[in-house]
């Protein structure tokens, strides 16, 4: 658990005021149990939890980033329901949505940093650059400055998209600016990252509404990210495994393979090894992602995406060279998945150990 | 070639109508279960359409094998929310829609009548103490009325 949020109004009062009835506010409960995919058994409780939550404070840093991650987090709200998380929060510094400029919103920063110390909630996107403080800095402060005064405060921190919680794009190779990823400088503070280029809407909605609804961060995966989200990878859920299962692949954008919708693993398809919700919570309310519109996974919630060879080449060709004589030997999906599972982990490993 | 309406183009359906991902018979399977649980114990289940990995026109092939029953409720909270019996009784489509009609949820509940549905004892006081207000302000106003206005046996005196 984290510590206690500020004695501020509940939610409940919040929703109360606002003239939310109970099934108005059991139909908000039943669309965020399916937001932080947890069962639906679990809205009572949600329900339960959520009427006493208190607002919690919300700091939120941008580093080197291109603003993607608050572009899919504004789209994850509507003047409903998710709206009402976003009014749930306080949200109290982030550089592209406050009015405020200058020395005033420092000052509100530093504010809302003394009145909710140890108890406000710090939400990066971007990575940070170490050495050189004039590749990014923000009101004559170096990115790494800003995070280390902000963290200090902190409950927890959420590191929002790829670039923040491993590094992303800047931090690919030659890395110029020396970029590193949140975990990389902060050691004593609970981190949660929830990666991808962006990450999808809902799943920093649902991150936020546990962290509302429960007071304590979810649970975690190897790389920190929240189980929920990506305890599977794409592939493991994805509509197309049934032809990867018998072997049935497009080998290229326009035969037919690709036509018939088969599996997109030879056109290099990274959804083997990439943990993400997109083939369930899907993209643009629903519609469909990636794989569904025809384009293989490119593997952005994973570290080190961008230097994983070519977004176009299988799994399994840097480790094995020539992919035609692997697959033209009729290996079935089952050894297919094995194998590139395999190659995958030396793959990371490599890019593990060429960082350091 | 003279121009763009000169290329052939020739529409072709990726995949079958009929071609299944296989993710509609094991959920029709589960509501099965979920209905002779309901029926047998009084227990009820609800199945997160969003949990489940359909591949393009599986939701609407699920929603055809689920059929249209008895029942169709409009309900506006927060948006709109279409709560439908499917053709088999205790089995309900539930779709919450958010103001702009973008789908938030998408839920099978198997119960006698969706929770969402019954109204509850805080909503139900709420009322009951509008509509005593609304009874009070109105009875006192019919009351100033009355005094407002001469009695009809005055009348009669004068003009008797």
């Amino acid at each position: 658990m984290l510590g206690n949020m500020p004695e501020k109004q509940t939610l409940g009062e919040i929703l109360e005021q606002q003239g939310v009835s109970r099934r108005g506010f059991m139909k908000f409960c039943a669309t965020i149990t399916s937001m932080m995919a947890l069962p639906p058994s679990m809205v009572s409780a949600v329900a339960q939890s959520l009427e006493n939550a208190k607002r919690p404070s919300v700091i939120w840093l941008p580093f080197q980033e291109c603003t993607g991650c608050t572009e899919s987090f504004t789209r994850s709200h509507s003047p409903t329901i998710e709206g009402l998380i976003f009014n749930s929060i306080s949200l109290d510094y982030h550089h592209t949505l406050q009015a405020a400029a200058g020395h005033a919103a420092e000052d509100a920063k530093h504010q809302a940093m003394e009145a909710n110390k140890g108890e406000y909630l710090l939400l990066v996107d971007g990575s940070i650059p170490v050495g050189n403080p004039g590749y990014s800095c923000i009101a004559g402060m170096s990115n790494e400055d800003q995070l280390m005064e902000a963290a200090e405060g902190a409950a927890a921190i959420v590191s929002i998209g790829t670039c923040a919680a491993f590094g992303g794009i800047p931090k690919a190779k030659p890395n110029p600016t020396g970029a590193v990823a949140v975990r990389d400088l902060i050691k004593d503070k609970p981190i949660i990252n929830v990666s991808g280029c962006p990450p999808i809407p809902m799943v920093i909605t649902g991150v936020l509404t546990h962290f509302l609804t429960f007071g304590s961060l979810p649970e975690l995966d190897h790389e920190g990210r929240p189980v929920a989200f990506f305890g599977q990878t794409i592939h493991d859920r994805c509509y197309r495994r049934t032809f990867y299962d018998r072997g049935l692949f497009a080998e290229s954008f326009d035969d037919e393979g690709a036509k018939k919708g088969w599996c997109l693993y030879k056109l290099g398809c990274k959804a083997p090894t990439t943990y993400n919700a997109c083939a369930t919570v899907k993209w643009n309310q629903g519609t469909s992602f990636p794989i569904e519109s025809g384009h293989p996974c490119l593997g952005c919630s994973e570290p080190d995406f961008w230097d994983k060879g070519g977004f176009y080449e299988p799994l399994s060709a840097t480790a094995f060279g020539p992919t035609s004589a692997l697959l033209a030997a009729g290996a079935a999906g089952a050894a297919l998945g094995a194998a590139s599972a395999y190659a995958a982990r030396r793959k990371q490993k490599k890019a593990q150990e060429s960082q350091t | 070639m003279s121009g763009i309406r000169d290329i052939g183009v020739r529409v072709e359906t990726p995949l079958p109508e009929d071609h299944s991902f296989g993710n509609v018979r094991p959920i029709l399977h589960e509501v099965l279960h979920a209905l002779e649980r309901l029926a047998d114990t009084g227990e009820p289940t609800t199945i997160d359409l969003r949990a489940l990995p359909f591949g393009p026109g599986e939701e609407e092939r699920l929603e055809e094998a689920l059929g249209t029953g008895e029942v169709a409720i409009r309900m506006e909270a927060l948006g709109e929310s279409r709560i439908v019996e499917c053709a088999f009784p205790g089995v309900w489509l539930i779709t919450h829609y958010n103001s702009h009609e973008e789908i938030m949820a998408r839920l099978i509940e198997i119960a006698e009548v969706p929770a969402i549905i019954r109204a509850e004892s805080r909503d139900m006081r709420a009322g009951a103490a509008s509509l005593r207000r609304r009874l009070e302000e109105s009875g006192r106003e019919h009351e100033s009325t009355d005094a407002a206005t001469p009695q009809p046996h005055n009348t009669t005196h004068e003009t008797g």
